[in-house]
């Protein structure tokens, strides 16, 4: 696990995630609005395909293909748009079609490094389980924390 | 409520965690896990009692007494969740790392348009 990221928690139904990149905000954005670009690292290493309607209101769904033959497609709809500041979309895993969650990815800039701040919040508490059980299990290698550590970490 | 709802929900309290976090150290009672806090044991009571409907903790049964006691089984459900989303995303951040430094080599002074190499 890198340093430069971290995963809390907020209630039962959001977590925020924030990730620090060693790279220009402008090329992180790029990284993030452009089919082109997001094929080479969304589906971790799978092949992909993807449209992207990169406007609000547009839409955009990824094909991400396992190692065999599996299919997994995501969809959602680009809700509200800041220039290299904001991104507030919808996903659906169309292999649980209806259970939308909501992604609202915050882009800031400091000392040239990109600042990606990420808070997912799901229509559900079974949707938060099953955004694990199902669409997460491709290429996920199980680890677990000790639980002592996970409570240290936790309180802090 | 479910339970890992229910676990979740109590989580999200920093006292709540805390008192959680104290307890990994062995059995307590209200009045040593009321120490550290700048709140009173009513206050203390009341967090207990949503940790013990999640069923993060159980107390003794001794009226005076009643300890507290870590119960690790729905916490550890918890954290293999997190853990298991946090371990997804941080594979895929780390290939967009790659990726963007892959860009940052090969693009030219105008970041707006990076060429891929491929």
């Amino acid at each position: 696990m890198t340093e430069n990221f971290s995963l809390e928690l907020q209630g039962d139904r959001e977590l925020t995630m924030t990730r620090i990149f060693d790279a220009p905000l402008a090329l992180v954005w790029a990284a993030h609005s452009k089919a082109e670009h997001l094929k080479h690292w969304w589906a971790r290493g799978h092949e992909m395909d993807g449209e992207i309607d990169f406007r609000p209101g547009g839409k955009w769904r990824f094909v991400e293909h396992g190692d065999n033959g599996e299919r997994w497609a995501f969809r959602g709809e680009f809700q509200e748009i800041v220039p290299e500041q904001l991104i507030v979309q919808t996903f659906e895993f169309e292999g649980m079609p209806g259970h939308i969650s909501v992604e609202r990815l915050n882009f800031e800039e400091k000392d040239g490094k990109t600042y990606l701040t990420s808070t997912v919040t799901f229509d559900s508490e079974a949707d938060r389980d099953g955004m694990v059980e199902s669409g997460m299990e491709g290429g996920a290698r199980q680890s677990y924390l000790a639980l002592d550590a996970y409570l240290k970490e936790m309180a802090r | 409520m479910d339970q890992l709802s229910a676990v979740f929900a109590a989580l999200a309290d920093p006292t709540r965690r805390a008192i959680l976090a104290r307890l990994a150290d062995g059995e307590a009672t209200v009045n040593q896990l009321a120490e550290p806090f700048p709140i009173s044991l009513q206050a203390v009571s009341k967090h207990l009692k949503v940790l013990e409907q999640a069923g993060l903790i159980t107390r003794g049964r001794d009226a005076q007494w009643r300890p507290c006691r870590l119960e690790a089984g729905p916490l550890r459900d918890v954290s293999e969740w997190a853990e298991r989303y946090r371990h997804f995303w941080d594979a895929r951040y780390d290939r967009l790392d790659s990726y963007l430094q892959e860009l940052r080599q090969t693009t030219d002074t105008d970041h707006d348009e990076p060429r891929s190499r491929k």
